[in-house]
């Protein structure tokens, strides 16, 4: 089976600072992988470069077994690979539906925005992931937290995204709503989407995951599918960079 | 009241507008809401409310154009001595396209300059205040080694119908075609909004409010132009039309209207156009988008740099515009031509509710701003108050206004 996502030997450095160095990982159809590490140690570096907000100084990115150049976010779209980032990156000052259109807004024959077709396109996503949701003509910025990541996950799945990247999705939420992410992610996962998941808290995904993939400071530390290893095994790949006999171990994994 | 749905920020500025206008008129004893008074506020108020449409957009992406009054001064120059020294030479003097051609000039010449500052803020990442600080000195410099300070005068004729003034005025029939088709364009956008809302079965404003509205808007166009046509031009000049038609001159004088003035035209075009721009087109959504969060438009594949870019383009472009209604409307082009607009144009996008945090502004409220601060300033011109005291008045009533809108939106939130 071919691999969704293939990134072979990505790295890049700022300033002479290797973020990411030496990196690969690879994702299939209706798996969720689960990209942990400490602050700083390059997931999501590593993730960006996948969405087109950096572009690798070296390395090789294949989606479906094409080998393919992510030049800028557009570009990552056009290949099914959308992004929820972790400051959920939604303009506070414009209403949902602008959110969720914004870059791929319906316009009429005349070029000018439908907003009535966006906002039934909106209230249509939002009645399946949120429906409480409500505030349809209010800016952003008047809604809580939950109501914020439903938006930013509208925006990633309504285009049809055959790769979702959810970088920390649940750092702004409280219980009730991380669960819900969670039956989302189940739910997106039943329909074939491949699903990278970053985080830095292991009691966030472990359960979600299919696989770890595990970075220390730029390098990867190694993989392992989570029935293999436990979650304390996880912990020391995270911490101490030591890979336990159930992964297997990548350039970045602490000389046994 | 709230079933009008009508933005609170507008009405208010509406309101503000109507007590400066009443207690002016009450302090002037009845001189400031006349006819003539009007006609003249608004043909002043033509030049700052063009540019205050770009600035809307310049600072919503969170960004600042200082340069604007530079380059009125520098485009008028170019603007004069393209009419009065070169085209008379080329194609003879008072030819017919020498209007047409010198405002195209000031466009084009302001929109490329103003896309070059725009170029060095968005893809050299200069902060636009420095830029357009570098540009106010450029342009102010670059306006007096036009002709070295010398002014040039007169202008052409066509061209000086630009700046209002007797034959700048569009006369009574005409104003209330203009004034017609207006109210028809008013009541027809908002049925056909009103329908597109209804088929898709979203909440829409109660019949009975959306009529009310509509009247509104429609009673507004019409006492514009009632008010523009109730004031008739001089005694002399109405004779000297009617004998020039061969009309013999009537016992008791002729009242031949204004209308409304081409400069007033021009700019209520200019912020229906920017009106549409900014909220009804992609790149006016991208700009909106670009000054929330600049990082999540980017993410979300607009291309930022290129927008900013463009918007201080547009910004060039109308300032090109003001410049030739400036010049037009002085039937000169001085160096000094526009000095102190930027600071008029920034204050009147502020004072229109546009948040220099970014993301927030309105083009009709900068309108309505440019003529609060132009109000205030006839209206002290009438009363007869010092210059040194119009200044410190004005700049008071700025801080006044943002202030309380400052503190009535965290009020909101």
């Amino acid at each position: 089976m071919t691999p969704l996502v293939e990134m072979r030997g990505i790295s890049i450095a700022f300033g002479g600072i290797k973020a990411v160095d030496g990196v690969s990982i690879d994702l299939m159809p209706g798996e969720v992988v689960a990209l942990l590490g400490h602050n700083g140690a390059g997931k999501s570096t590593l993730i960006k470069i996948l969405s087109g907000a950096y572009r690798a100084d070296a390395g090789e990115i294949r989606v479906r077994g094409e080998t393919v150049e992510i030049a800028s976010p557009r570009d990552a779209k056009r290949f099914g690979i959308e992004t929820i980032y972790q400051t959920l990156a939604l303009a506070d000052n414009v209403d949902a539906a602008a959110n969720i259109f914004l870059g791929r807004e319906i316009v009429t024959r005349w070029g000018m925005l439908d907003d009535a077709a966006m906002e039934a396109e909106t209230r249509k996503v939002m009645a399946r992931l949120n429906p409480h949701f409500v505030r349809f003509s209010e800016p952003v910025r008047a809604l809580s937290g939950g109501q914020r990541q439903s938006v930013a996950i509208a925006r990633a799945i309504h285009f049809n995204a055959r790769i979702l990247i959810m970088d920390e999705p649940t750092a702004a939420l409280g219980p009730a709503e991380t669960a819900q992410v969670g039956e989302l992610v189940k739910q997106l996962k039943a329909q074939g989407i491949g699903i990278f998941l970053i985080s830095h808290d292991i009691h966030d995904v472990f359960d979600l995951a299919d696989r770890v993939s595990v970075m220390k400071n730029g390098r990867l530390v190694g993989t392992a599918r989570t029935a293999d290893v436990t979650k304390d095994e996880v912990l020391g790949m995270i911490i101490l960079g030591k890979c336990p006999p159930g992964a297997q171990p990548g350039p970045g994994a602490m000389a046994a | 009241m709230r079933r009008l749905e009508l933005d609170p920020r507008l009405v208010g500025m509406l309101v503000a507008l109507a007590l400066i206008w009443v207690g002016f008129d009450l302090l002037s004893g009845g001189a400031f809401l006349t006819p003539r008074n009007l006609w003249n506020l608004s043909v002043q108020t033509a030049s700052i409310g063009i540019m205050a449409c770009g600035m809307v957009l310049v600072i919503v992406t969170r960004n600042i154009d200082l340069s604007v009054g530079a380059i009125l001064g520098f485009v008028g120059m170019v603007v004069g001595v393209l009419q009065a020294r070169w085209l008379p030479e080329i194609i003879g003097l008072e030819h017919p396209a020498t209007a047409f051609i010198a405002v195209a000039c000031g466009i084009a010449l302001g929109g490329a300059i103003g896309l070059f500052q725009g170029t060095l803020v968005a893809f050299l990442g200069i902060p636009s205040f420095i830029v357009t600080l570098g540009g106010l000195l450029v342009w102010r410099g670059g306006a007096w080694w036009v002709t070295q300070g010398q002014t040039v005068a007169p202008m052409d004729g066509r061209f000086r119908m630009l700046g209002g003034g007797i034959l700048g005025a569009v006369g009574a029939t005409a104003s209330w075609i203009l004034a017609g088709l207006g109210c028809a364009a008013i009541i027809l956008a908002m049925l056909l909004a009103r329908r597109r809302r209804l088929s898709f079965g979203f909440p829409a404003r109660p019949a009975w409010a959306q009529g009310v509205v509509m009247g509104l808007s429609c009673a507004a166009v019409l006492g514009a132009v009632a008010v523009a046509n109730a004031y008739p031009i001089p005694v002399g000049v109405a004779r000297r039309m009617a004998e020039a038609q061969g009309l013999t001159w009537p016992e008791g004088g002729l009242f031949i209207p204004h209308g409304l003035a081409l400069p007033v035209i021009v700019a209520i075009g200019v912020g229906i156009g920017m009106t549409v721009l900014a909220t009804r087109t992609r790149f006016g959504r991208y700009v909106f988008a670009i000054g929330g969060n600049p990082e999540a438009a980017e993410l979300s594949g607009v291309n930022t740099r290129r927008t900013v870019a463009l918007v201080f383009g547009l910004m060039g472009a109308l300032a090109g515009l003001s410049a030739c209604i400036a010049t037009a409307r002085l039937n000169a082009a001085t160096n000094a031509a526009g000095t102190l607009d930027e600071l008029y144009v920034i204050a009147a996008a502020v004072i229109g509710g546009t948040s220099l945090a970014g993301g927030l502004g309105t083009v009709a409220g900068a309108m309505l701003g440019a003529l609060v601060m132009q109000s205030l300033q006839s209206g002290m011109v009438l009363l007869g108050v010092d210059t040194p005291l119009q200044n410190i008045v004005v700049g008071l009533v700025l801080v006044f206004a943002v202030w309380l809108d400052g503190a009535w939106r965290r009020r909101l939130a």
